[in-house]
C-alpha cells in the first residue's frame, strides 16, 4: 500500500481504538447478563436511542460540549507535563464568575455581554490555576495536590456567597444571566433537535480545539511547550524559560476548564447553581486521555462518553444506571492500554 | 570443521523499512574474548539481542556448543548460560550487592525466608575467585560505575553464565576502571567463560581481544584475528572507507597564542555541585580566540558544574566573567542571554540535555532558535523554512537516515550527536562549550565532528572543550588545563604534552 505515513498510522490508531471500544461492550455484555438483561437488547436500545433519533443525538452533543472544553484543558496541561487535576475547581470558579458578569451587566447588548462573559469564565479558570500555578513554579509544590486542594475551597467558597449572597431567595441558585447573554439553542437551527438544551456552546468547543490544535502545533509557544513537555532539561539548555511556560500554559489550562461551565451557564440553565458541573472536570481526564490528548481526538472521545452520559437514561429501563458507568470504566481501560500497543505497533512501522 | 561455543548463521532480522540484521554471522569459540565492532547502528546490540532472546530473528540458525536452538527470550538464554551486561545498569539501588546478586534466585531457608548468612557466603566466593572487589554489604547507591558494572557481572556469574555479552562496557569508564576490568576480562576468559565485546573503540579491542567480527549495515564484513591486524583496516571495514585518526590543524606556538587576543575571561569561579559540594574551586582561566581550550580531568572534578555555570544554567557562589570585553552578571544570567551574546552549547548529555527525542529531526535542529525571525513570527513557525534548514544540515553533516520527519528517538547515538553539532555550529557563534563531543559516537563520524570543531576554531572561535577521552583532548586543544577537584592545576601547551603527563596530574599528583 503506499498510503503516506502519516495517514497509514491515522488509520492504524483509530482502528485499534474502535477495536478496543468494541472489547469493552463485549465484556460489558458480561455485566449486563449480571444485571439480568439482555445485553443484545440492551446495546440495540442504546444505539436506537443516541444514534438513531435526533433528540438522543443533540442530547450526546449537550453532553460531550463541556467534556471537549474541559478536555481540551487536561490535554493542554499533559503537553507540558503538567497533571491539572484542578478542572472542576476551575469550572466551578469560572462558572461563577460568568454567572456574576451575566447578571450583573444587564444593560448591555448581546455583541458585548457575550464575549465578556466568555471572557469571565476563562479569566475565573484562569485565576483558580493561576495558585498552583504560582506554587509550583516558585516553590516547586506539585499541581496534582494543590489543584486538587484548590477544587474543594472552589466548592466551599461558592457555596457561601450563593447561601448567603447571591442566592434567589427559595432556591440554591443565583439569578438568571440577561438574556443579552443567553447562547442560542441549536434546536433554532435544526428543528429535529427540538427539546434538547445543546446550544451554540458547542460551536465555540469546536472552534477551541481548532485553535488548540493550531496553537500546539504551529505556534513558537507550541513548539516551547511540547519541548518542555518531552524533555524540560533540553528546553531549559537551549534556553526556553520553562518556568514562565509552565505558567502559562497552566493559565491557558485554567481557562479553558473555566470555559466548560458556559454550556450550563450561557446555554441551559442561565445561572450558577451548586454542583452544577457534575464531575466534568474529573470525567475531561478520561476524555484527554482516550483522546490521545489530540483536539480532534478529543472531540471524538467527548462524543463518545456524551453519547453513554445520555444513554443512561435511554436504557433506564432494562438495566440500573451504574452498567452504564461500568461501560466507561471499560472503555477507558481498554482504549488507554491499547494505547500501548498501538505505540509499540506504530514505531515498528515507523522505523 | 572447528568447534564453536556460538554459531550465529544467516541472522536476518528486520524492522518494519529497516534491515537491522542482513544474513549476519558471528562465530565464537570458547574460553575467547570475541570484540564484535561496527558503527552506530550497524546491527551489533541487534544481533546481540537476538542472541539473548530479546529478538527473535526473521530467519536464520543459532547453534550453542553445537546444538541447534531457538531463543524465545531472556529466560531461554539464561537456560543456555548466555548472560548479558547492559549498557545502562539494571540495578535496585536501595539493596546491598548481595541481595541484588540472587535477585529472583534467592537462597531460602525452608523456601520461605531469604538465608542471608549462606547468600553473603556464596557471594564472598564468587567476588574473590574473580578478583571483584566488592562488599557484599555494600548498598548499590553507594556504589561507584565501575563496581556497578563489576556487581553486573557478579550477577551472571551467579547464574552460572558461561557466555558473557558487553555492551560498550568501558564507555563509563575511567583510564584505571578500564585496566582493571580488562583483568577482569582476561581471568573470566583464563577461567574458561566466553565473552563477546560490544565496542567501537579500536584500541581497546586490539589490547583484549583474541578475533574480531566486523558489521557494517547489518551485514558482517570481516573476521579478523586481533594478532594480525591493526586499527587502520578494522576502522576501514566499518566505515567503507578509509578513515583518518590524526585531527589535521595548524599548531600554535606559544607566542602566537600569548599574542592573540583573549575573548573569554573566568576569575576566581566558585560553585557548588547539585549536592551542596564545592564542586568549582577559585577556578580561573582564559580562552583566546581562535583557540580550543581543552579541560582533562577525571570526571566528577568540577567539569560539569564549570560548564552549566558559562551555560547560564547553574548559579555560581562567586567569580567573574568577562565575554568579549563585556562583564557578565554570572547570577543573572540565562540560557538564552548566554545564546544572545554569541555562546553555542553542545551539553555532555545528549538524551537529557542536548535533544528532544520525541521530536522530529527538523524540530530538534531550531531547538532555541526557534523564536528567530527566520524560523517565526510570533504566531507561527515557518515549517517550510525549518524543513529546508533542516535539510540542508542533513545534507552537510551527512545524517542518517536522511530523513528530517523522523523521531530524533530513532537514529543511532552517532547521528544523534550530528543533529546536535550542526544545530550548535549554525548559530554562528563566538564562543563554544563543548562536552563530550564524540561519547558513544562512532568512528566515522567522530572524524567528521572532529573536524567540524576545528572549522569552528579556525574561523576565530573560542572553544572550551571537556572530554573524559584524553587523546581527543591532546589532539584537538590549542592548549590544555588539567582540572583536580574543582582547580586548575595546571596549564600545558598540546603538542608539549602527553597522556602520562596529564594523567598524574589528574589523580592529583605533583605539579
Amino acid at each position: 500500500m503506499k498510503l503516506p505515513l502519516w495517514l497509514k498510522e491515522f488509520f492504524i490508531q483509530v482502528s485499534i481504538t474502535l477495536l478496543s471500544i468494541l472489547i469493552s461492550f463485549i465484556v460489558g455484555a458480561v455485566f449486563i447478563v449480571i444485571a439480568g438483561a439482555n445485553p443484545i437488547e440492551v446495546y440495540l436500545k442504546l444505539f436506537e436511542g443516541i444514534f438513531l433519533n435526533p433528540y438522543g443525538l443533540a442530547q450526546m452533543i449537550f453532553k460531550a460540549t463541556p467534556l471537549i472544553i474541559a478536555g481540551l484543558s487536561i490535554a493542554l496541561g499533559f503537553r507540558a507535563g503538567l497533571f491539572n487535576i484542578g478542572s472542576e475547581g476551575q469550572i466551578i470558579v469560572g462558572g461563577f464568575l460568568c454567572a456574576y458578569v451575566g447578571f450583573t451587566f444587564t444593560n448591555l447588548n448581546s455583541f458585548v455581554l457575550i464575549p465578556l462573559c466568555l471572557i469571565a469564565a476563562f479569566v475565573g479558570g484562569a485565576i483558580w490555576a493561576g495558585i498552583p500555578a504560582i506554587l509550583r513554579v516558585k516553590t516547586g509544590a506539585h499541581e496534582v495536590i494543590t489543584t486538587i486542594m484548590m477544587n474543594f475551597i472552589a466548592m466551599a467558597l461558592t457555596n457561601y456567597f450563593i447561601t448567603y449572597h447571591f442566592h434567589l431567595p427559595e432556591t440554591v441558585h443565583t439569578q438568571s444571566i440577561s438574556s443579552s447573554a443567553f447562547l442560542g439553542r441549536l434546536d433554532h437551527f435544526i428543528t429535529a433537535f427540538k427539546g434538547s438544551p445543546a446550544n451554540m456552546s458547542f460551536v465555540i468547543a469546536i472552534l477551541l480545539c481548532v485553535i488548540c490544535w493550531w496553537v500546539i502545533s504551529k505556534t513558537p509557544y507550541g513548539y516551547e511547550t511540547r519541548a518542555v513537555g518531552f524533555n524540560p532539561n533540553a528546553a531549559k539548555t537551549a534556553g526556553i524559560n520553562i518556568n514562565r511556560n509552565l505558567f502559562t500554559t497552566f493559565l491557558i489550562s485554567g481557562g479553558l476548564s473555566g470555559l466548560a461551565s458556559i454550556n450550563f451557564i450561557m446555554g441551559y440553565k442561565h445561572y450558577f447553581e451548586e454542583g452544577f458541573s457534575q464531575g466534568v472536570g474529573f470525567m475531561a481526564i478520561a476524555v484527554a486521555l482516550v483522546g490521545q490528548n489530540n483536539p480532534f481526538g478529543i472531540i471524538f472521545s467527548a462524543l463518545l462518553f456524551g453519547a453513554l452520559s445520555h444513554g443512561t437514561l435511554v436504557i433506564n429501563a432494562l438495566v440500573p444506571k451504574d452498567i452504564i458507568q461500568i461501560l466507561e470504566a471499560l472503555v477507558i481501560f481498554f482504549v488507554i492500554s491499547s494505547n500501548i500497543f498501538a505505540k509499540k505497533y506504530l514505531s515498528r512501522i515507523r522505523d | 570443521m572447528e568447534n564453536f561455543e556460538i554459531e550465529l548463521k544467516g541472522i536476518t532480522k528486520r524492522f518494519g523499512q529497516l534491515l537491522a540484521n542482513d544474513n549476519a554471522e558471528l562465530f565464537v569459540k570458547k574460553g575467547e574474548i570475541h570484540a564484535l565492532v561496527g558503527e552506530n547502528g550497524a546491527g551489533k546490540t541487534t544481533l546481540m539481542k537476538i542472541l539473548y532472546g530479546l529478538y527473535t530473528p526473521d530467519s536464520g540458525t543459532i547453534k550453542i556448543r553445537g546444538k541447534e536452538v531457538k531463543i524465545h527470550s531472556s529466560k531461554d538464554a539464561i537456560d543456555l548460560k548466555i548472560g548479558m551486561v547492559h549498557q545502562h545498569f539494571m540495578l535496585v539501588k536501595t539493596l546491598t550487592v548481595s541481595e541484588n546478586v540472587v535477585l529472583g534466585k534467592e537462597i531460602t531457608k525452608n523456601g520461605f525466608i531469604v538465608d542471608y548468612e549462606r547468600t553473603n557466603a556464596e557471594v564472598k566466593k564468587l567476588v574473590e575467585k574473580f578478583n571483584l572487589s566488592l562488599d557484599p554489604f555494600a548498598k548499590v547507591s553507594t556504589l561507584g560505575v565501575g563496581e556497578q558494572q563489576r556487581l553486573e557481572i557478579l550477577k551472571l556469574l551467579y547464574r552460572d553464565a558461561e557466555i558473557l555479552i558487553f555492551d560498550e562496557p568501558t564507555a563509563v569508564l575511567t583510564p584505571q576502571e578500564t585496566k582493571y576490568f580488562f583483568d577482569i576480562m582476561k581471568k573470566l576468559s583464563s577461567d574458561g567463560k566466553t565473552i563477546i565485546l560490544i565496542t567501537h573503540k579500536l584500541k581497546e579491542v586490539l589490547e583484549i581481544s583474541n578475533n574480531i567480527t566486523v558489521m557494517r549495515q547489518g551485514k558482517t564484513v570481516g573476521r579478523l584475528e586481533t594478532s594480525k591486524t591493526d586499527e587502520a583496516e578494522i576502522a576501514k571495514l566499518m566505515v567503507g572507507r578509509p578513515v583518518l585518526f590524526k585531527v589535521s590543524k595548524t599548531v600554535k606556538t606559544e607566542d602566537e597564542i600569548n599574542k592573540t587576543e583573549t575573548v573569554v575571561l573566568i576569575k576566581n569561579l566558585s560553585v557548588l555541585s547539585s549536592k551542596g559540594h564545592t564542586a568549582v574551586n577559585n577556578l580561573s582561566l582564559d580562552i583566546k580566540k581562535g583557540e580550543i581550550f581543552g579541560i582533562a580531568g577525571v570526571e566528577g572534578n568540577g567539569q560539569s558544574e564549570l560548564i552549566e555555570t558559562i551555560a547560564g544554567l547553574r548559579k555560581p557562589v562567586s567569580g567573574q566573567f568577562k565575554i568579549f570585553g563585556k562583564d557578565i552578571d554570572f547570577k543573572r544570567t540565562t540560557p538564552k542571554k548566554m545564546f544572545d551574546i554569541g555562546l553555542a552549547h553542545i551539553p555532555e548529555d545528549r538524551h537529557k540535555d542536548g535533544l528532544v527525542l520525541d521530536f522530529t529531526v527538523s524540530e530538534n535542529m531550531i531547538l532555541g532558535r526557534h523564536r528567530e525571525k527566520v524560523f517565526s513570527n510570533s504566531f507561527n513557525i515557518n515549517f517550510k523554512r525549518v524543513e529546508e534548514f533542516a535539510s540542508k544540515m542533513i545534507n552537510d553533516y551527512l545524517i542518517y537516515p536522511p530523513k528530517s520527519s523522523l523521531k530524533a528517538r530513532m537514529l543511532s547515538g552517532g547521528n544523534q550527536q550530528k543533529i546536535v553539532v550542526a544545530r550548535e555550529l549554525s548559530k554562528k557563534p563566538r564562543f563554544i562549550l563543548i562536552s563530550q563531543p564524540t561519547r558513544g559516537v562512532d568512528v566515522g563520524a567522530i572524524e567528521f565532528i572532529h573536524k567540524k570543531i576545528i572549522e569552528a576554531r579556525d574561523s576565530g572561535c573560542a572553544i572550551l572543550l571537556i572530554s573524559a577521552d584524553l587523546s581527543e583532548i591532546l589532539s584537538l586543544s590549542d592548549r590544555i588545563g588539567v582540572i583536580y577537584r574543582g582547580e586548575v592545576k595546571k596549564i600545558f601547551l598540546a603538542d608539549r604534552t602527553n597522556e602520562d603527563e596529564l594523567g598524574l596530574i589528574m589523580m592529583g599528583g605533583a605539579s
